[in-house]
């Protein structure tokens, strides 16, 4: 484990900007604002590497770079607290631990791109940090951190706390910005992309939580400690979150390099009663679910991309071996077919045949054919949707599928070995 | 009129621009015993906020924290993602709909409690968990959820 990011979450009061300044608060900003240019801003988070940390990870650096080029006067940034992807908790921990840093991280990409308005969107789902959120705002713009001229400076920003009302879609950028528009949270049509024309048609810049708050420390303590953390290819840490049959559930911090049974066999303690591992899920109800064979896996971006499989949000889900295949995937698909925003038919559709053909296997009239329909629909969504939702929403399935085809074949034969479906008429039970 | 007065108070302070319109609904939704925006609340907002009463109404049927149907007092909601499921969210849902009498997506015949699935809400390290409002319960176990069922019965009297 790595106390990096979080280092300051549960050791100091979030919303004492006394404690907060006293353990290195404010000095990325100051550092910013006093001797740094926009654009050295900018060059010291791309020689960093930092890679967002929402899901996608793109080049942080690169991004900014697009939203700094664009020569409107009008810019927005925008920190993504919309944290919904199943099992994944661990903005919650930096929003509720040190709302500060978040913020500071926020204002140094202001300053760097050039915005002179800020927005946070956290998830209703999250009172508590909304809660915080406004009141941290408040403390300083008493304190002149927010504001006209801020620090004496040449630079001026305000934020705004907008909540969500429950809508994984609005996790998705363009999503997001048509919700604090006041709209629903359908995707838009990309390109154009936010960078260019986002928030009300001016050129925007979304960051994650955990990318925005690792902001303050690479520019106080520089590029070059930022890069001594992780691997190759994978600089810093990443916040996971590890739920499910597991004996210690929770947030840690984890260097990257570290591998996924490290993950889960010593920092987690292993799994419930001992049981058997059957799968793990990693990002979130949108990634793959991987079998035991691929637990010496390292947490590396270009490690899980050979494999073909993303890191996404750092959360990881641990399933014991009482768990039904094609159960817990009519749970996962159920779950995209609800939140699908319903503007593209892939993924409007898609969703709901496959829970149909599901069925027809968990209740006894499913045959090869079913696979194969589960198999096309899949590849069509992750090929053709419209925005990351649909895309992705097949990405458990078609794992599932490629690595446990053995219990798709039982049920087209008429048993669960789990004994957790029932069938109609005689099942053949080899519980 | 307390309702009308109070929706129109809420308005004026979040603000009458058409990019304010989620947090207004959020709030009227609150000012309701029964956690549901009306009818008549979102003819105040449209105009309030000058938009169609179409555009209003399409927006609060599109977040699942937002109603415009009657909810209990109590909204419970059971988490019915992948972490809660692992950790037996089927039986939870059950308990709770022994508890209270109904079955998910029913309201109870006194209005104190309403019952659904809903979206994962970041209780997964106390999984199984539920949400009642704004509170989180988790770690739950048959025997807890009747429990919860009589403590909040006996907090509504």
């Amino acid at each position: 484990m790595k106390s990096f990011v979080s280092k300051l979450c549960g050791k100091i009061m979030p919303l004492s900007l006394k404690e907060y300044r006293e353990h290195g608060g404010f000095l990325g900003l100051e550092k910013a604002l006093f001797y740094m240019s926009p654009q050295e801003v900018i060059d010291e988070i791309k020689e960093s590497r930092l890679r967002g940390r929402g899901g996608a990870s793109f080049p942080t650096g690169v991004k900014w770079q697009l939203v700094a080029a664009e020569g409107d006067e009008e810019k927005y940034v925008v920190c993504n607290a919309d944290e919904g992807e199943p099992g994944t908790f661990k903005d919650k921990a930096l929003l509720e631990g040190c709302p500060f840093q978040v913020i500071e991280g926020l204002m140094i990409s202001a300053y760097a791109v050039g915005a002179y308005k800020g927005y946070i969107y956290i998830r209703g789902e999250y009172p508590n940090s909304i809660d915080l959120f406004k009141k941290a705002i408040n403390i300083l713009k008493k304190e002149g951190y927010l504001g006209e001229n801020i620090l004496g400076q040449n630079f001026s920003f305000d934020i705004e706390v907008r909540s969500g009302a429950g809508a994984y879609v609005c996790g998705e950028e363009t999503a997001l910005i048509e919700s604090i528009e006041g709209n629903s949270g359908s995707s838009r049509f990309k390109p154009p992309y936010p960078p260019n024309c986002g928030l009300w048609g001016k050129p925007t810049l979304v960051n994650n939580v955990e990318t925005l708050a690792n902001i303050p420390l690479i520019i106080s303590q520089g590029a070059e400690e930022f890069l001594k953390l992780g691997t190759k290819g994978s600089k810093g840490t990443k916040l996971i979150s590890v739920s499910g049959n597991v004996v210690n559930k929770g947030v840690f911090e984890v260097e990257f390099g570290i591998s996924l049974r490290e993950i889960i066999y010593d920092i987690c303690g292993g799994l419930e009663g001992n049981k058997k591992l059957k799968f793990i899920q990693v990002g979130g109800s949108s990634g793959a679910c991987l079998p035991e064979l691929l637990l010496d896996l390292e947490l590396d971006f270009d490690e899980f991309k050979k494999h073909n499989i993303g890191i996404g949000s750092g959360a990881i889900l641990v399933v014991d071996d009482s768990c039904c295949i094609l159960d817990f995937m009519r749970v996962t698909t159920e779950f995209f077919k609800h939140e699908s925003c319903g503007k593209c038919t892939t993924c409007r559709e898609g969703n709901r045949h496959i829970i149909k053909a599901i069925d027809r296997m968990i209740y006894g009239s499913g045959t090869e054919r079913d696979m194969q329909i589960i198999k096309d629909i899949a590849t069509i969504m992750r090929d053709s949707s419209l925005c990351g939702l649909g895309q992705a929403a097949p990405i458990p399935v078609l794992s599932l599928l490629k690595h446990f085809k053995d219990e798709f074949q039982e049920h087209i034969n008429g048993y669960c070995s789990t004994g957790v479906c029932n069938f109609k008429g005689e099942g053949k039970s080899h519980g | 009129m307390d309702l009308e007065n109070n929706t129109m108070e809420a308005i004026e302070k979040i603000g009458n621009t058409p990019d304010k319109l989620i947090e207004v609904l959020i709030q009227c939704q609150s000012l309701n015993q029964q956690n549901y925006i009306t009818e008549e609340q979102l003819n105040l907002i449209s105009k309030g906020l000058n938009i169609p009463l179409s555009k209003a109404y399409g927006v609060a049927s599109f977040y699942s924290m937002l109603s415009t149907s009657k909810k209990g007092k109590y909204v419970i909601q059971v988490c019915n993602s992948g972490p809660c499921y692992v950790n037996n969210s089927k039986t939870i849902a059950k308990a709770f709909q022994d508890a209270l009498g109904i079955s998910l997506g029913e309201v109870t015949a006194d209005g104190l409690f309403s019952l659904e699935y809903t979206s994962c809400f970041g209780g997964c390290q106390i999984a199984p968990a539920v949400k009642i409002n704004d509170m989180v319960y988790g770690n739950l176990t048959e025997e807890k959820v009747w429990q919860l069922v009589d403590s909040l019965r006996k907090e509504a009297v």
